[in-house]
């Protein structure tokens, strides 16, 4: 099966192209030949029913399947135009200008502060003690959560609550600058208040970074993405802009999928 | 009568109860009117054996313990009794040996004065095991039968069953825990006795160590009963020396294990080295001193320190290490296997390298364990006996030479309890005051890692 590109779709530089992809666990495919592209100004959304794929094909863009012993990527996937699984580009690399932001909140038992400066320690980007203590306040800044959290960054990141803590992860993941930011279902674990600040945020971070989120709640991508993939069994079955993808799917499945028939 | 023929017709009654009431509950079966019962009929047989049972075997445990007094009661009432001797250590064997020849145990008197004993003795005996026969009989018919007259179509004796399983569970789960307590007790006991002798101040605080068990026991020398010597040998070996050894061991094999080695590999090295544990520490014991004592004192000679000792404390401490790896390794193992995947992805996610993650994420998440695990091991290492009995020497030396002799508050506990001295003199007592010591710590210990780990637990869940 063809992807279907909708026809009014415009031409943007990509960040991230995916080009016949397909993932294996075993002698499973996940996926099965997704080609997509990823823009670098918007935000994209992958919807589709549980076991579609989206998640893999999300781990897929940073390598986080190699974690996963018996995962097989085959085709290609190119950052910037550079082959991420077999050019010279090291993983560490990538994921420093791929970050990612996961369904359940995952701060590290650490304070505040720490969870900020592990990514820039590591990549060795500040230069002294002042030049981190600016990162992770302009990190915390911009994930809307420094007024909340700058009188106790000694704190334990695992003691906020779980809103702030999905905000202290985006944090994290900004904190090393990173060209793409990938979401897997962000708010799935976080009651409709800590939802909102979430998606208001991603609004305010739209633009700066290429985005992508893999998300259960179709309101939510209509809210937040300019872009939206449809996966189904494992390949994208319609790509568009966001709106055309909800108001005149082109396809049965999607339109089913849109209208709550089934997923 | 010996008890096992008791026992014998309590299980007789009982099976004869579980038969009688299982017919009876199919009986209700087929005779109600939708053939349906409270309880399965077996329930109903183990409801009525119980009742046969427990009640029994209560009967027959007070039984053994009265029954033989009871029959040396009637003895010395009778008439034959009264030209026995009045000193009690006397009296005792003539009516013990009487006893033996009557229930058959013994040939022949050695002693003429138990002689005419022995007839009243096998009265008694006679009596009093028929006695013992009826009552048996008695008490299960009894028991047996009021159970029996309970049973009805809708009597609950599924119940019933279930709480005197239960009951019988938590019999079982006391008796470790007042085992425990007995142990505390007579060591407190001992203990205040010890101290009634030698004061607590001389002997925790001070620094010689030397008790003679030949020594008059009304009047022990208190400066010869410091154990502290013994306190810093059992640290220095036990803590120190085999936790230098264990703890970076264990724990790089715990994160080589775990984060490291494919599953092929883990599936047998993980059981390679838990057999370390179930290693005999008398094996151990040997290696240390045959093996890894001579090897360390001529390597210590041909680096030129002489007078290096045959028995040392760093022998004993290695080998005690090597010992002690499986523990600290399974609980770090378990510790940082329980580091949730997503602390992993999210360090992975950032960048990180794996031993980045390692390094930075997985170890001081799983830290708490880890400590627990070391303290775990810790009171393991100053309880283990057979390896500095073996290997450590049995000088009571106060020094930070390794390669010393040493000895250890276990070592010094069995050569007291061994000893030559009787066991009310305060060199054999001392033994209790240390184990008390001892006991303390590691209970301390224990409880402190024990508490770590639940609060461990509680963070991930």
């Amino acid at each position: 099966m063809v992807t279907v590109i909708h026809p009014n779709l415009e031409a943007t530089d990509a960040k991230m192209n995916a080009k016949d992809v397909s993932v294996y666990y075993s002698d499973k495919k996940a996926i099965d030949n997704v080609s997509i592209e990823i823009p670098s100004k918007y935000v994209t959304s992958f919807i589709g029913p549980s076991g579609c794929g989206k998640s893999t094909f999300l781990r897929a863009l940073n390598r986080m399947n190699d974690t996963i012993p018996t995962a097989r990527v085959e085709g290609e996937i190119t950052l910037d135009g550079e082959d991420i699984y077999r050019s010279k580009m090291d993983v560490v690399q990538l994921r420093a200008r791929v970050g990612m932001v996961f369904q359940k909140p995952n701060p590290f038992p650490k304070s505040i502060y720490d969870n900020i400066a592990y990514g820039p320690k590591i990549h060795g980007i500040a230069q002294g003690k002042e030049e981190l203590d600016e990162i992770v306040e302009r990190s915390l800044t911009r994930a809307g959560l420094w007024n909340e959290v700058k009188d106790r960054l000694s704190d334990s990141g695992t003691a906020l609550s779980g809103g702030q803590q999905q905000r202290l992860c985006i944090a994290r993941a900004i904190a090393v600058d990173p060209e793409v930011i990938l979401m897997d279902e962000p708010c799935s674990a976080l009651d409709p208040i800590a939802t909102a600040k979430i998606e208001e945020l991603i609004a305010d971070l739209n633009g700066n970074y290429a985005i992508v989120i893999v998300t259960h709640s179709m309101q939510q991508a209509a809210r937040v993405s300019q872009r939206t993939a449809f996966f189904h069994l494992g390949q994208v079955v319609e790509y568009g802009r966001t709106s055309d993808i909800f108001t005149n799917p082109l396809e049965q499945q999607t339109q089913d999928y849109i209208t709550g028939r089934y997923g | 009568m010996s008890p096992a023929i008791l026992l014998l017709l309590a299980v007789g009654l009982g099976l004869a109860g579980w038969l009688v009431a299982r017919a009876r509950a199919w009986a209700f079966r087929s005779n109600a009117d939708n053939g349906r019962l409270a309880a399965l009929p077996t329930y109903h047989a183990w409801y009525v054996a119980l009742w046969i049972l427990v009640p029994l075997g209560v009967f027959i445990v007070i039984w053994m313990v009265a029954s033989p007094h009871l029959i040396e009661q009637s003895v010395l009432a009778s008439p034959a009794a009264a030209d026995l001797p009045e000193f009690a250590f006397q009296r005792d064997t003539l009516l013990r040996e009487a006893n033996a020849v009557a229930n058959g145990t013994a040939n022949a008197v050695f002693n003429e004065g138990a002689k005419p004993l022995v007839e009243p003795f096998r009265e008694a005996i006679g009596f009093y095991n028929l006695i013992g026969f009826l009552s048996t009989l008695i008490i299960g018919f009894l028991c047996g039968t009021w159970a029996f007259l309970q049973l009805k179509p809708d009597f609950a004796a599924r119940t019933r069953v279930e709480k005197t399983v239960m009951a019988a569970l938590m019999l079982a789960s006391l008796v470790a825990i007042l085992t425990t307590l007995g142990i505390v007790v007579s060591l407190v006991f001992e203990t205040f006795r010890f101290f009634g002798m030698v004061s607590p101040i001389d002997f925790l605080f001070g620094t010689q160590w030397g008790p003679d068990p030949m020594s008059n026991p009304d009047n022990p020398d208190p400066s010869r009963f410091g154990a502290i010597p013994l306190f810093w040998g059992t640290i220095y070996i036990g803590a120190i020396i085999a936790m230098i050894a264990a703890i970076p061991l264990g724990l790089m094999s715990a994160i080589y294990l775990t984060q490291y080695a494919d599953q092929r590999l883990r599936a047998w090295l993980k059981p390679a080295l838990e057999i370390l544990a179930g290693v005999p520490t008398v094996v151990y014991g040997y290696f240390a001193a045959l093996t890894v004592a001579p090897f360390i004192r001529d390597l210590a000679v041909a680096v030129g320190i002489s007078g290096a000792s045959s028995e040392s404390a760093l022998a004993a401490g290695l080998v005690m290490g090597v010992m002690i790896i499986p523990f600290v390794s399974s609980m770090a193992d378990d510790s940082i296997a329980a580091v949730p995947q997503a602390m992993r992805d999210g360090s992975l996610a950032m960048g990180a390298t794996k031993s980045e993650t390692i390094k930075k994420v997985l170890v001081p998440a799983a830290l708490p364990g880890i400590v627990a695990g070391i303290m775990l091991a810790i009171s393991r290492a100053i309880g283990e006996t057979m390896i500095v009995v073996m290997a450590a020497g049995a000088a009571a030396n106060l020094t930070g030479n390794p390669l010393e002799a040493m000895t250890t508050v276990t070592f010094q506990i069995v050569a007291m309890l061994t000893g030559e001295g009787s066991f009310d003199h305060p060199a054999t007592l001392s033994a209790f005051a240390l184990g008390f010591v001892l006991f303390m710590v590691t209970l301390g210990l224990n409880f402190v890692a024990l508490r770590v780990v639940k609060r461990f637990r509680e963070a991930y869940e």
